[in-house]
């Protein structure tokens, strides 16, 4: 019997992540050095850890209210308010959701009508388009280029826009292409929202890992408040990946809005990784400044070999990312990454996963050691070397 | 004993290519070594031993500790979960008065004293904790500190 005749259209048509696909490749070789994984190679440091097994130890087993720990959602305020310029009230103005992925579902699924329109910049992660089409909105995307260091310019949403755009989706830092905004670039894009009437999505959780100059969140920005879902999470800054724990900020009526399908399809999130997140938001700043330290001088060796190799790379001001051009080479970014899996065993991820406008570009993750990084140079170059000849 | 270890042991600082001379090995068997001892768990890691008494932030303390064993594992899995702690330079398990010996770091007395009440003697188990905090350190790792070292005037040539 053929099942798959159930599958709704939708999910029938929603494409598999491109990323996933490589990775199958990958998983079967023996040997890879990868630089594909979005993730921190730090566990999560220790005392944030040992906080949720003493509270497993107290017995904190039991669902948690909607919106989550009161106690985490107060300290989740006091760190927006201090980092992030923009203050939030922890009783009906924070969401404690389950990763930010979660958050970026429950809010498409409870600001999109069939049809709406939602902007948002590529190349981006995987997941930004699919959720939009999961929502029944129609995505439009808005290209970024590497002549801006894959900055969002105002002029690029302008060129973009049509009538009947409702939402913006940000996402800056940017994975994969570790692009990022000037406080100049974010009033222009402010000023845009205002101009179109667009509620923006804003999803800054590489915001920590910003090596040069300042992080601006667009919810600081005069008259932005009341139309920004603030997402943020634990995943990057406190190697809190597979803990699931992120949160929104906003608006109470955008909120309460989220907070109702949340509330039906998560109930909440897990209590451990609540207590977990509340210990890192509390005590984990030292931990926090220590990895991005050593992802600062990782991207730095990193960018640095890249280019000295032939592979044109922008310095990324933020997230763990470099994106080189392989367009050099004269081969696609699909046949470079796959001839360079198979001569020399590094895994990296072609651009074109993340959108149009990654095509002829690959991302390198330099979330790995220093040792993993300079044997994964030394095999990039001799692979293209090898190509030369 | 591995005649590796014990150049390492002597304290010098030499490279893998310089031992490699001393041993009469090539440089690749040195690796290789080092590699084995590493594999083994012999070779834990490097660090180098430096004298921060100058350093603003580097507040030294030594806890003793007593907890109670448990069946089944006796004091290993509370002695594991102190030691994960990044304050915790090393931790012993001793004969005597108290169980185990901690000793911490960190950038201020107040961090010291937080992590002691906070997360130490919070743990089930930790029965009691005595805090002593290092005022001076004399001697280092097997490097004397702050100690003159007399000029060496050796006659050049000597019958």
């Amino acid at each position: 019997m053929d099942t798959s005749r159930f599958i709704a259209k939708h999910v029938i048509n929603l494409p598999k992540s491109g990323i996933r696909d490589f990775f199958e490749v990958v998983a079967k070789m023996k040997d890879v050095i990868s630089l594909g994984i979005g993730e921190p190679d730090f566990d999560t440091p220790w005392h944030i850890r040992e906080a949720a097994i003493y509270a497993l130890e107290k017995g904190k087993t039991h669902y948690t209210s909607n919106l989550g720990l009161i106690e985490l959602r107060r300290e989740i305020s006091k760190y927006v308010e201090k980092n992030f310029h923009a203050s939030y009230n922890p009783e009906n103005e924070i969401l404690v959701t389950v990763g930010v992925s979660e958050a970026i579902d429950i809010a498409t699924r409870a600001l999109i009508n069939p049809g709406d329109k939602v902007m948002f910049h590529q190349p981006c992660y995987v997941s930004y388009h699919p959720s939009i089409t999961l929502a029944h909105g129609e995505a439009v995307p808005v290209p970024t280029y590497a002549k801006d260091n894959f900055a969002l310019t105002a002029e690029a949403l302008r060129a973009a826009w049509q009538p009947g755009c409702k939402l913006l989706m940000l996402n800056l830092p940017c994975n994969p292409t570790g692009g990022t905004c000037s406080r100049a670039q974010i009033e222009a894009i402010a000023k845009f929202a205002i101009e179109k009437d667009l509620l923006v999505l804003s999803d800054e959780i590489y915001s920590e890992l910003t090596f040069e100059g300042e992080h601006v969140s667009i919810a600081s920005i005069p008259g932005m408040k009341e139309r920004t879902i603030f997402l943020h999470g634990f995943s990057k800054a406190f190697a809190m990946t597979g803990w699931r724990i992120g949160y929104a900020c906003g608006p109470a009526p955008l909120i309460e809005a989220m907070m109702k399908v949340h509330q039906y399809s998560m109930m909440c999130a897990s209590i451990i990784s609540q207590e977990g997140a509340v210990e890192a938001l509390q005590r984990g700043e030292d931990g926090m400044k220590a990895m991005r330290e050593q992802y600062h001088r990782r991207r730095d060796y990193i960018v640095r070999r890249l280019n000295e190799i032939g592979l044109k790379c922008h310095m990324p001001r933020g997230s763990f990312y470099a994106f080189p051009d392989v367009s050099v080479t004269g081969m696609s970014e699909k046949d470079f990454a796959v001839g360079l899996l198979q001569a020399e065993r590094v895994a990296i991820v072609p651009g074109s996963a993340f959108g149009p406008n990654g095509t002829g570009f690959c991302r390198a993750c330099f979330a790995t050691s220093y040792e993993q990084l300079i044997e994964a140079s030394t095999r990039i170059e001799r692979y293209v070397q090898s190509l030369r000849t | 004993m591995n005649p590796v270890i014990k150049l390492l042991l002597e304290g010098g600082s030499l490279s893998t290519a310089q031992m490699a001379q001393v041993l009469n090995l090539t440089e690749a068997d040195v690796n290789r070594e080092l590699e084995q001892l590493k594999k083994d768990g012999i070779l834990l890691g490097w660090r180098p031993v430096l004298n921060l008494a100058d350093e603003a932030g580097a507040v030294r303390a030594v806890i003793e500790v007593r907890i109670t064993p448990e069946r089944g594992g006796g004091f290993n899995r509370l002695a594991e979960r102190i030691s994960r702690f990044d304050e915790v330079e090393s931790c012993y398990l001793m004969s005597g008065g108290y169980d185990l010996l901690v000793f911490v770091s960190g950038s201020t007395l107040q961090k010291v004293a937080a992590f002691v009440s906070e997360k130490l003697s919070s743990i089930e188990g930790v029965l009691s904790t005595a805090t002593h905090f290092l005022l001076r350190s004399y001697k280092e790792q097997g490097f004397l500190l702050d100690v003159k070292t007399e000029e060496n005037d050796r006659l050049k040539v000597a019958p």
